[in-house]
């Protein structure tokens, strides 16, 4: 389905985010159009569900990445509903996945503090509909991969 | 809270930031109606934001389903931490499989994360033992299934 420069672009582009079209044409030996063309198409069937503007979190005073696992007390489609309306609008949570095992959904806080964080974390998740236990791990490290593209 | 490094950037460039965020294939023109601006005023500043760094990029986001990949698992590793090269050399034996899209590591009750994809539960099943159970100082994994993304646009609060 994918042909050998569409996986070539989605490669060069997750491993380097700052990469231009221009650029990116000149180190596959194509045309921007070209590169236009594939992307655009991409974005067609789906492939690529959209952009994310990367930000310098630290230079903009974030210093604390935070990854919580909440179990929800009680479980029926309401409270998910709920819990996912609550939570989707809290601003400091960046990410929020519904997973299935020892928890029930996994969230990305950011903070600019530790102190920061508590108060994200007492004011706004503890008081989320239907949560129940709640286990906080502070992120160190991330790095992202290319994946089997 | 104005005391954070932040205050090297003012209020257009905030503005700027924000709606950029919201909207990341924005175009100038748009970006300078939104903030109440000018395209030149717009570029200018992009420019610069981009220059000291506080814009990194852009970044796609793919749909793994769409190409082929169903499962998508998060695991939850503890590493033996008696052995001082634990961290080292899991995360160096990690990255060369290639199904982990992401690595992050952790201060708390989990030591690294890894994100994995497969094409369906069977081949989730070979990377996972395979690959997986073979990385080095592993002393207790949990598996976690990706059901849906309810939010994944990331934007800081700014």
């Amino acid at each position: 389905m994918l042909s050998i420069l569409d996986k070539q672009i989605l490669k060069k582009l997750s491993l380097e985010p700052k990469l231009t079209t221009s650029a990116l044409a000149t180190s596959l030996s194509t045309s921007q159009p070209v590169i236009w063309r594939r992307i655009k198409r991409l974005q067609s069937i789906g492939v690529i569900k959209g952009k994310r503007l990367l930000l310098n979190q630290e230079l903009l005073g974030f210093g604390v990445k935070v990854f919580l696992g909440i179990k929800l007390a009680t479980k029926s489609v309401i409270s998910l509903d709920d819990f996912e309306r609550a939570a989707s609008a809290i601003p400091e949570v960046q990410s929020i996945e519904h997973v299935l095992g020892l928890y029930d959904y996994r969230l990305r806080v950011v903070a600019r503090d530790i102190a920061d964080f508590e108060r994200v974390l007492r004011r706004r998740i503890m008081t989320l509909p239907g949560a129940g236990q709640v286990e906080a791990n502070v992120l160190l490290s991330e790095e992202v991969l290319p994946g089997p593209i | 809270m104005s005391k954070n490094k932040n205050n090297m950037l003012d209020q257009l460039d905030n503005r700027i930031l924000r709606y950029l965020q919201n909207d990341p294939e924005s175009s100038v023109a748009k970006l300078a109606e939104k903030a109440a601006t000018t395209p030149p005023v717009v570029s200018r500043r992009l420019a610069k934001l981009q220059e000291t760094g506080y814009i990194l990029g852009h970044e796609l986001i793919l749909d793994w389903s769409a190409l082929g990949f169903e499962v998508q698992v998060s695991l939850r590793v503890t590493l033996d931490k008696t052995e001082p090269s634990a961290f080292d050399e899991f995360l160096k034996a990690a990255r060369k499989i290639k199904e982990v899209l992401e690595i992050q590591t952790f201060l708390g009750l989990v030591d690294v994360r890894l994100s994995v994809v497969a094409r369906d539960m069977e081949h989730y099943q070979q990377v996972y033992r395979d690959s997986i159970l073979v990385l080095p100082h592993i002393s207790d994994i949990e598996a976690l299934m990706h059901i849906s993304t309810i939010k994944l646009d990331r934007r800081l609060p700014i």
